[in-house]
């Protein structure tokens, strides 16, 4: 397998590369504009018209007003300019993680306590190991 | 002459930093964790160095994707805690050492690590949890009104792919040795690596841990670092979720400490909200 094929080969993992570095510039440069607190209030003030500021694709920008977590990761956006979107509406990493792992906080939360998502049968999807 | 008298490796959860500035530490979800850190509190208030090297990983917070260095180096007077998206860090302005930090860039990038030179960082929690975790002012990490240690921060891109190979970390430890090595003033310096251990934070595999080879890792820093050099990226986020590969950060303080090392303590914990804690304390063989 290529390099790239072994990534894609690696379950419910997006590999934050060129592509989606590209592909995903205006949404994370969207995130990272709410590191500043008036841009936190001009934002939740009116949604839609902050994001036009912004030049994402309507994919994007769906997924921003309807806070399709794993949606936005498979479009370009990287976690941890997303956990600034998450932070301005109160939401922790703990809980972007549940959402994307499609449990609630709470299972999310007691899955960690209990370990956490076991390494076994999550290494690879064609060996299933 | 500057000597590296201590290395020092913790994760950087920001959930460690939230539960450390709203009081929570001696919750019982929260006090294994923190009472795990208490011999290493000791071990760098016996130390008492006059610098910490602090290699971190910025999180898209003083470097967007307009501007992504895969190593940087805080040359200012102060670092102030950032607004991570929810205000900053009830933490002190981490105090620098702008003339060390000169030196080290020039040294560094003469010996051939090209490595941005940075005036203006705001630090998040990457760098300020672990400042909270080992020096507190008291044994139970509450925050100090002023850090103890002056602060050199490193940062690597670990956000971005390609992040720099383990091997490539390990030669700017070297590296970074050697230039303290050749610095006037007499100062012992203690070096951090932070970040990891196993942790994955997004899609459908988040919450990945693989307490297996973090240990395998843990033994090794001391035991066999030329393995560790030689991991793979795709090993990390394979073996160890897509934000394991911070640990490349814990080879640059492993490299910086020389060819023989003591380990002097480890604590290992699951889960800090996303991630397997890990910390390891290590000296210099004498």
């Amino acid at each position: 397998m290529s390099d790239q094929d072994q990534f894609d080969d690696i379950p419910g993992t997006y590999l934050f590369d060129r592509h989606r570095s590209r592909q995903g510039y205006h949404l994370n440069m969207f995130f990272f504009s709410l590191m500043k607190p008036e841009n936190r209030e001009a934002f939740l003030a009116d949604e839609e018209g902050y994001l036009d500021g912004f030049p994402m694709t309507p994919e994007q920008r769906k997924g921003v007003l309807e806070r399709d977590w794993l949606g936005m990761i498979k479009l370009g956006g990287n976690v941890y300019y997303m956990s600034k979107f998450g932070a301005t509406l109160g939401r922790s990493f703990q809980y972007m993680a549940g959402a994307m792992s499609g449990v609630t906080q709470e299972e999310y939360a007691d899955m960690m306590k209990a370990g956490g998502r076991s390494i076994d049968g999550n290494r690879s999807k064609s060996e299933e190991n | 002459m500057a000597r590296i008298v201590g290395g020092l490796a913790t994760s950087h959860v920001p959930a460690v930093g939230a539960a450390i500035d709203l009081g929570k530490t001696q919750t019982d979800h929260w006090k294994p964790l923190f009472d795990g850190y208490v011999p290493a509190q000791e071990w760098l208030a016996r130390v008492d160095p006059d610098v910490i090297v602090l290699v971190y990983n910025d999180h898209a917070t003083a470097f967007s994707l307009e501007i992504i260095p895969t190593f940087g180096i805080g040359v200012a007077e102060n670092f102030p805690p950032a607004d991570e998206g929810w205000g900053p860090r009830p933490v002190p302005t981490v105090d620098g050492h702008a003339e060390l930090a000169w030196h080290l860039s020039e040294s560094l990038i003469l010996d051939e690590f090209d490595i941005t030179m940075i005036n203006e960082m705001p630090v998040d929690h990457g760098l300020t949890v672990p400042l909270s975790l080992t020096c507190g002012k008291d044994s139970r990490c509450e925050a100090p009104e002023q850090w103890p240690h002056r602060v050199v921060p490193i940062s690597v891109n670990v956000v971005q792919y390609p992040p720099p190979t383990g091997k490539r970390c390990y030669d700017l430890g070297r590296a970074i040795r050697k230039a303290v090595e050749a610095y006037h003033e007499d100062l012992d310096i203690v070096v951090y690596g932070t970040g990891g251990m196993s942790h994955q934070l997004h899609g459908e595999r988040a919450g990945l841990i693989n307490s297996k080879w973090d240990t395998a890792f843990l033994d090794d820093l001391t035991r066999d670092p030329e393995r560790l050099k030689s991991i793979p990226f795709l090993e990390y986020v394979r073996e160890t979720g897509a934000e394991g590969i911070e640990l490349v950060m814990w080879l640059i303080m492993r490299g910086a400490l020389g060819d023989d090392v003591s380990e002097i303590y480890r604590h290992y914990h699951i889960p800090a909200s996303n991630t397997a804690s890990g910390l390891i304390v290590l000296e210099p063989a004498a």
